[in-house]
């Protein structure tokens, strides 16, 4: 004789609740979480050095958590910004978890801050399945990569609300196909707005900041297709909204966007289509 | 490989479960567990990590059996119902919009079968089946599963 138990429970049902729990905290004071995801030697850590910078410049007080499965040395760098940072050390884990950010938040993140950055492991498959509590999440990749990152790579660029190409200053001489990139982002992520930057000149940090705090505000929203089924579950903003379509980006919005030349600019839904971003009926969780 | 912390927080969960029902000493026969193709997890890898995570709790000698989820996704204006692919293609070119992703992204625990059930435990159960968190079905759920079960599209070799 045996017992069948439905269970019916999401795998990462802890990891979920710590992430809401963590997005409520951060909303009640005014922090927005900008969870940036690449493979090593992307140019994050740079990248993340000159948003700081350009934060502090421009008046925004930002902090910056930093997660390496051994070294310090991110945090060595990104601590020259003036910007608070906190280094974690996964010690061997290959992605961050919603509880480990809540606990190195504790007591630490300065009551002011407006921006967290959140550097995850330079990883592109783990870091993916994580809700970290973040209401921007990046995914970035530089033109020394090849083309087809974003498909090799779906549920990472795939869930992202912006995507970040960096290096652009070495495009030319890696002979970087951007419309063969653009054309994966659009495949695994329609809409999805790109920001192409580099670290060394200084070319798109400003207008990516200014993305970041739009989407603050919640003047910029993107939702992945592939997060639609979740969303609603994971996204603490929308619980007093429960059937609102948050896939139309608003009006102006779209010059930043940067639809690619020749990829048309799919975030707005067309009229009179029926939302389809909630999870059906009868979808467990 | 993530799989591993995932196989970590299944048997953390089982656990859990079957302690909320007096059952933490009851082996588990099997685990069945739902894994969307889009969900950024390998079956093989999660298998493997499984035989790890389960070392010396109640799930050691348990058969995992993880049911394959399609990614599937609809076009809201022409109304085309097809299979994502992996990578998934999100885009409907006829249409030029965005697709709606019906299924795929599933990970969660769906059902375990547990060992022999001594008779006052089966009376016990009845109260546990309206804890919160557990869905109403269980009353059921032992004459529905095995059909349940053959639907599996991957069973690994435990
Ligand atoms: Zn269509």
């Amino acid at each position: 004789m045996c017992r069948t138990v439905d269970l019916h429970q999401a795998v990462l049902a802890k990891n979920d609740t710590n992430a809401v729990e963590l997005r409520r905290t951060l909303d009640d004071r005014g922090t927005t979480a900008v969870n940036l995801m690449s493979s090593p030697g992307s140019g994050k850590t740079a990248l993340l050095e000159a948003l700081l910078s350009r934060a502090a410049a421009g008046g925004t007080p930002a902090a910056a958590v930093t997660a390496d499965l051994a070294t310090e040395n991110d945090a060595t760098r990104l601590a020259r910004s003036g910007a608070p940072v906190r280094q974690i050390l996964t010690d061997g884990l290959c992605h961050l978890e919603a509880g480990m950010l809540r606990g190195e938040l504790e007591g630490w993140l300065p009551e002011e801050t407006r921006l967290l950055f959140v550097e995850n492991v330079g990883n592109l498959v783990c870091p993916a399945s994580y809700d970290l509590g973040e209401t921007v999440r990046i995914a970035l990749a530089s033109v020394t990569e090849g083309e087809d990152k974003p498909v090799k790579y779906p549920a990472a660029f795939g869930l992202a609300h912006l995507v970040v190409i960096t290096k652009t200053d070495l495009a030319e001489a890696v002979e970087f196909r951007r419309e063969d990139f653009l054309r994966g982002v659009q495949q695994v992520n329609p809409g999805v707005p790109v920001i192409e930057t580099s670290a060394r000149t200084g070319e798109g940090v400003d207008a990516l900041l200014a993305h970041v705090l739009r989407a603050a505000d919640g003047r910029e929203t993107h939702t992945p297709v592939l997060a639609r089924q979740h969303e609603k579950h994971l996204h603490h903003h929308h619980d007093d909204d429960p059937v609102a379509d948050h896939t139309h980006a608003p009006a102006g919005a779209a010059d930043h966007s940067h639809a690619p030349a020749g990829v048309p600019d799919h975030s707005h839904a067309p009229a009179g289509v029926p939302d389809h971003s909630h999870a059906p009926a009868g979808t467990p969780r | 490989m993530h799989e591993l912390s995932i196989a970590m927080a299944v048997v953390e969960q089982v656990d859990d479960a079957l302690r909320e029902r007096g059952a933490e000493r009851v082996p588990v026969r099997s685990l069945t567990l739902r894994v969307g193709e889009l969900s950024g997890v390998v079956p093989e890898a999660l298998d493997f990590s499984f035989g790890v995570a389960a070392e010396g709790t109640v799930l050691a000698d348990a058969r995992l059996l993880i049911e394959t989820v399609e990614g599937r996704a609809r076009c809201g204006s022409c109304g085309r119902d097809t299979a994502t692919g992996m990578p998934p293609d999100l885009w409907c070119g006829p249409c030029s919009r965005a697709m709606n992703l019906t299924g795929g992204r599933e990970l969660e625990i769906a059902r375990v079968v547990l060992d022999d059930v001594r008779p006052d435990d089966a009376g016990e159960r009845h109260g546990d089946d309206d804890a919160p968190g557990v869905t109403g079905a269980q009353a059921d759920a032992a004459a529905d599963a095995p059909a349940r079960d053959k639907e599996a599209s991957h069973v690994p070799h435990r």
